[in-house]
């Protein structure tokens, strides 16, 4: 086994390295650079003076041989280095971001698997009557509603309905406090939490339920449930006790990897509720030219990918030794 | 009396072996798959639009008309106009178009490049396998957006540059599934046989394995056509995807639709309806597919 | 008897006077109160908090309340041209030696928020930042101030100017709400502290930040201007999605946002909250501008381009568009309104302008076939923006239809457009743009003159009739006689030679909540931003 995890383990060292280096030139292809976009302001005028000393005090003016270097080196060195936009640690400006995109992928997917779970269970039993049909339709029209625009018809129908019953239109909280401790604190992030992990959490509980349906369907399927429904044992605990379990290894997966795309992958619905998280941060810093910022972003999504993956393969040798030795 | 019974059962028999009419075959069908019909309705609905749009919409989708700016949806406009004058029901007709055009050829590219490159892969196995497989796991977990930033940098913005970055994410998903399809049929006997029997590879690839991964191939296309709707809806929101004036359903949310959202909510409501509406048709088709090529896959 | 009678009608008539003096005098305003946080949307965030160095306007909406400026626009009224008052300074200073001279004296009793004094030595350092920065220091402005010969202080109280030549341009570039006073002592130490670091000695100081999401400021109890502020401070949120932050304002999540709105979102805003919500609108001081590439043909050719700006109905579009997008006035090559800028009928003078759009269109199309161009095609290069480049840039094409000419877009987003239009010139056509701070038409004009002496022209092209034109305007003291110039600069920029044209002139629109009194809109998003005369009305709230 532990043979098998460190084998894999290494296998992720070329997929991260691969990544470093394509994002790396990828970013480099863009014409213009970051210290253009940062002096343009008004009218497009540049003071050509400045515009060097920028340049070399960011480092982009050096030969690409060196910059690629002193970024594989600080990778290795787990030296992430400054943000070329701001000039801070690239860790102190994940960091904040950080926490509030783990609250919402947490947030949703909470929301999700209160809602697939059961959902995805009833559908299987129920299999090919109208309840199915329903709880099919449902989910797969979570998957097909884009969630960005789910999330601006969110925000218009509070907007909407407030002002119409009350009067006066209510609009969920802007900013997040990252500070925990007082009431005030909690009900507002919670109250602008929620809407986006609504939004996302829809599309989520979708692809949770149908993969839930699914492994159900298998389970039910097997030997060993045609024995105790032969042997008399109750539905109910047929479904509990010897189905649920044996479901959830694919449904876990599916929702292992959906959770890893929510961190820094919500690009849109994070302009759309103005959250400051992962996603808006990628997108500020691919359009800043902030080649640093981008390079690790990029691998901590990548990384976070790879991790994930990971591990679903090792809990799945784990559980399948035959896996292992392939 | 027996000329009479040899008659009866020869009718009888005719009745048992009649050739079902193609009417009777789909009735049955969709009487066997209700969701996959409803769905299959709406893909043919969409492609004839896409398809007769010249004939079907009553305005130009590009004319400008100072005159009806933001008109609410009435007999003259029936989905109501843009903050251009433009009419909407137009605008999403063409739509149809732009959607089906970035929809199927960056499925079917990403798709065809992924069989390949996974029959391949398989195929070879070995050194080529495992450097193929952390390509592909490098092109995976790469954020799209970046992506699509680049390619849209570098080349422009348009529909042909929107294919290409979003084709590119299909690619390593389909190579990945057909990959483990290829797999299987790799150790088959009859692979070694013809080897042996000093068949070429190309020969081989083609005649042997594709074929056996034709169900995961297609069940991938359909499930793709839905999702590379979305990302174009989504990289037109962001403004990387299609651009003015083309009517494209993600191009319509963004900007003007927002904007307006509150006194011409008709901007924002019809194109992510149709939006909606086309992807949920394509995914419930896809099903039904997947159902019908690979019972084992069956109802996910 | 008749004295009595005389004392009663006396009486009943300083009754009624009494009266009617209370009903018609004008009730005693509520005056500006003491109290509550400000909270604004701001678009975006500025990269670090240096204003010499930067030259977004994400800099100076949560940054500028916590710097004085030596003098600056009048924030307590509203807007007039050229209306300069001082903020460090004690008077508005005469131009002395021939214009060539100006002296200012520095308040007493002003304090940086770290205790220490600020003196005519902090100015003079700040001012030596910007004008002649040293080695390896980055001044975004440096060439608003050629004029400068040098800048001293003779003694702890007074600054002192010396400009090589007058310059009705000089004041203007001094009130520029970027030249926040920095202190010497720290920019002795370190002339990079202030990009990471804000310690200034203006209404507010600094009361904390986080990355991405907000700033906030309380107020400066120490402040040189006693009763102000009258905020006890100020959060600025950044958010970056227009739609959202006319949301927040309706959902009063934020008071105000300090850039602009599209006119929908003003009609919005009015209609959901009625009363609760004051409209300011002004002229901005940004224009769009249609830039041709001199070195593709056939836009080498002035009939060319004269005909492409003969098609365009600015008088009609502007109609239509200022109800869909921030433009609305039709102007020249001077921000309008201003004492430099055409008047309607001189404006009409100039191609382009003409009153009738139908005659004007005929002499487009009968330009182009004299060029030999009539089925021409060529693509606009446009920035990735709604408001107002892409809706500019399809009424543009819109305009060129009707002379039968097909056009189509090209939209990159910021980064690449600025590339193309400085770096690569791949484009034929193109929209471009220009902002200014302070309304200073003397130099904001250098947009048009040759590219080896402007910082900003993008045509690729060198006219050295108009750099002769625009130094003489620059270098001449008398009003009327700049006046003059200007004109015949700009008929020969946007009519007879053509080398770029403006299409319409923005408009700003600002709805606020009711309950924010005490600021006054500019024709710039830079100016009157230090808040220190701004008060919240509890009353309204």
């Amino acid at each position: 086994m532990s043979q098998y995890i460190v084998k894999r383990l290494l296998l992720t060292i070329p997929t991260l390295l691969g990544a470093a280096i394509l994002v790396f030139f990828l970013m480099r292809l863009i014409p213009g650079d970051i210290c253009e976009l940062r002096l343009a302001g008004t009218g497009g005028y540049f003071d050509e003076a400045a515009l060097k000393i920028c340049r070399s005090e960011i480092g982009i003016d050096q030969p690409t041989i060196v910059q690629l270097g002193g970024y594989l080196w600080g990778l290795a060195t787990f030296n992430f280095g400054n943000s070329m936009w701001t000039g801070r640690p690239i860790v102190e400006e994940i960091g904040l971001r950080f926490e509030l995109s783990l609250m919402i992928a947490i947030l949703a997917t909470v929301t999700a698997t209160i809602i697939a779970i059961p959902l995805g269970t009833i559908s299987a039993i129920k299999q090919d009557t109208w309840i199915d049909y329903v709880v099919r339709s449902f989910s797969i029209a979570g998957i097909a509603i884009p969630s960005f625009w789910f999330g601006i018809l969110i925000i218009f129908g509070i907007l909407f309905t407030t002002q119409w019953w009350t009067g006066i239109p209510w609009m969920p909280p802007i900013q997040y406090k990252s500070d925990w401790t007082s009431w005030a604190n909690i009900s507002n992030n919670f109250g602008l939490l929620i809407w986006p992990a609504l939004a996302t959490g829809y599309r989520y509980s979708a692809v949770a339920t149908r993969m839930t349906r699914s492994a159900m369907l298998e389970v039910l399927r097997e030997d060993y449930i045609r024995t105790a429904r032969a042997k008399g044992l109750v539905e109910r605990l047929i479904i509990q006790r010897h189905s649920l379990k044996n479901a959830m290894l694919p449904v876990v997966t599916v929702i292992g990897l959906e959770f890893a795309f929510l961190m820094g992958g919500l690009v849109v619905t994070e302009q759309v509720f103005n959250l400051n998280g992962l996603g808006k941060l990628f997108v500020e810093s691919v359009t800043n030219y902030d080649y640093t910022m981008t390079q690790a972003l990029v691998m901590v999504v990548v990384a976070v990918f790879v991790f994930t993956n990971f591990l679903v393969d090792v809990f799945y040798a784990w559980l399948d030794p035959r896996i292992r030795y392939k | 009396m027996v000329v009479t019974s040899e008659v009866v059962v020869e009718s009888e028999f005719e009745t048992l072996t009649e050739k079902k009419s193609v009417g009777r075959t789909i009735v049955q069908l969709m009487r066997r798959k209700p969701l996959g019909a409803a769905g299959a309705m709406i893909v043919i609905v969409m492609i004839l639009m896409a398809m007769f749009a010249d004939f079907l919409t009553p305005y130009d989708p590009v004319a400008n008309s100072f005159a009806s700016m933001t008109e609410a949806p009435g007999w003259t406009h029936w989905l109501g106009t843009d903050q251009f004058g433009r009419d909407l029901l137009s605008r999403i007709i063409y739509g149809a178009r732009t959607a089906l055009l970035v929809g199927f050829t960056s499925s079917v590219i990403g798709a065809t490049a992924g069989l390949v490159l996974g029959v391949g892969s398989a195929y070879f196995g070995g050194r080529i396998d495992l450097i193929f497989q952390r390509v592909m796991d490098i092109f995976m977990a790469f954020p799209l957006i970046i992506m699509a930033l680049a390619v849209v940098s570098i080349f422009g913005t348009g529909a042909q540059n929107v294919i290409i970055a979003i084709t590119i994410p299909f690619i390593p998903r389909c190579a990945r599934v057909v990959r483990s399809s290829a797999l299987a049929i790799r150790e088959v006997p009859y692979i070694d046989a013809a080897r042996a029997n000093g068949f070429s590879h190309a020969r081989i690839i083609l005649r042997h394995m594709v074929p056996n991964v034709m169900a995961p191939y297609l069940i991938m296309i359909t499930a793709f056509v839905g999702q590379a709707i979305l990302l174009e809806a989504s990289l037109s929101y962001l403004g990387l995807g299609v651009q003015e004036p083309t009517p494209a359903w993600g191009l319509m949310l963004q900007g003007g639709a927002e904007e307006y959202a509150l006194s011409a909510p008709w901007m924002a409501i019809f194109p992510g309806v149709a939006i909606s509406l086309a992807v949920f048709g394509f995914n419930l088709f896809g099903d039904a597919v997947r159902d019908v090529l690979d019972p084992r896959l069956r109802s996910r | 008897m008749q004295f009595a009678r005389l004392i009663r009608s006396a009486l009943v008539l300083a009754a009624a006077a009494a009266v009617t003096i209370a009903y018609t005098a004008p009730s005693v305003a509520a005056g500006p109160a003491k109290g509550g946080v400000l909270k604004y949307v701001v678009p975006a965030e500025p990269p670090s908090f240096d204003g010499h160095r930067e030259t977004t306007f994400a800099l100076i909406h949560p940054i500028a309340p916590f710097y004085s400026l030596l003098i600056r626009v009048d924030p307590t009224v509203p807007y007039k041209s050229g209306n300069f008052v001082c903020d460090l300074c004690t008077d508005m200073p005469k131009a002395t030696d021939d214009g060539k001279t100006y002296t200012f004296k520095i308040r007493d009793g002003v304090k940086f928020s770290d205790g220490s004094t600020l003196t005519a030595q902090d100015v003079v350092a700040t001012y030596k930042k910007i004008i002649f920065p040293p080695q390896g220091v980055a001044s975004a402005r440096k060439a608003f101030y050629v004029m400068v010969d040098s800048v001293s202080a003779p003694d702890d109280h007074t600054v002192v100017f010396k400009l090589k030549y007058p310059s009705g341009a000089f004041l203007p570039a001094l009130a520029n709400p970027y030249n926040f006073i920095y202190s010497k002592a720290i920019l002795d130490k370190d002339m990079h502290w202030y990009e990471k670091n804000v310690m200034g000695s203006g209404p507010f100081i600094w009361d904390g930040r986080e990355a991405g999401a907000f700033i906030k400021g309380k107020r400066n109890p120490n402040f040189y201007i006693k009763g102000r502020p009258y905020l006890d401070g100020f959060e600025a949120i950044f958010a970056k999605k227009q739609s959202l932050r006319v949301q927040a304002i309706q959902g009063d999540r934020a008071a105000i946002e300090f850039r602009g709105f599209p006119p929908k979102s003003r009609d919005d805003l009015v209609k959901a909250l009625g009363d609760k919500i004051t409209v300011q609108e002004s002229n901005w001081n940004c224009v769009l501008i249609t830039t041709f590439n001199h070195k593709n043909k056939p836009f080498d050719d002035a009939r060319v381009r004269r005909a492409l700006t003969l098609a365009v109905d600015r008088w009609g579009g502007s109609k239509y568009l200022s109800s869909i997008a921030i433009v609305k006035a039709v102007g020249g090559v001077a921000f309008p309104g201003h004492s430099l800028a055409a008047t309607k009928e001189e404006l009409q003078q100039i191609a382009g302008y003409w009153p009738d759009i139908e005659k004007s269109r005929a002499e487009a199309k009968r330009l182009l076939k004299e060029a030999g161009q009539e089925n021409l095609k060529f693509t606009l290069n446009n920035r990735g923006v709604d408001q107002p480049y892409k809706i500019v840039g399809t009424w543009l094409i819109d305009q060129w239809k009707k002379i039968g000419l097909q056009v189509d877009q090209r939209v990159q987003p910021t980064g690449p457009f600025y590339a193309t239009l400085r770096k690569k010139k791949d484009y034929d056509v193109s929209l471009d743009f220009n902002c200014q701070a302070v309304v200073n038409p003397l130099l904001d004009v250098a947009k048009f003159i040759s590219d080896d002496v402007s910082g900003n022209q993008y045509g690729s092209y060198q006219d050295r009739e108009l750099d002769k034109m625009f130094n003489a305007m620059n270098q001449s003291g008398d009003p009327k006689e700049q006046r003059a110039i200007m004109r015949k600069f700009e008929k020969r920029a946007l009519d007879e030679q053509a080398h770029a044209f403006i299409s319409l002139w923005w408009y700003r629109i600002i709805p606020h909540r009711s309950y924010v009194k005490g600021w006054h809109i500019t024709p710039s998003h830079y100016l009157n931003q230090q808040l220190d005369s701004v008060w919240i009305d509890k009353s309204l709230m």
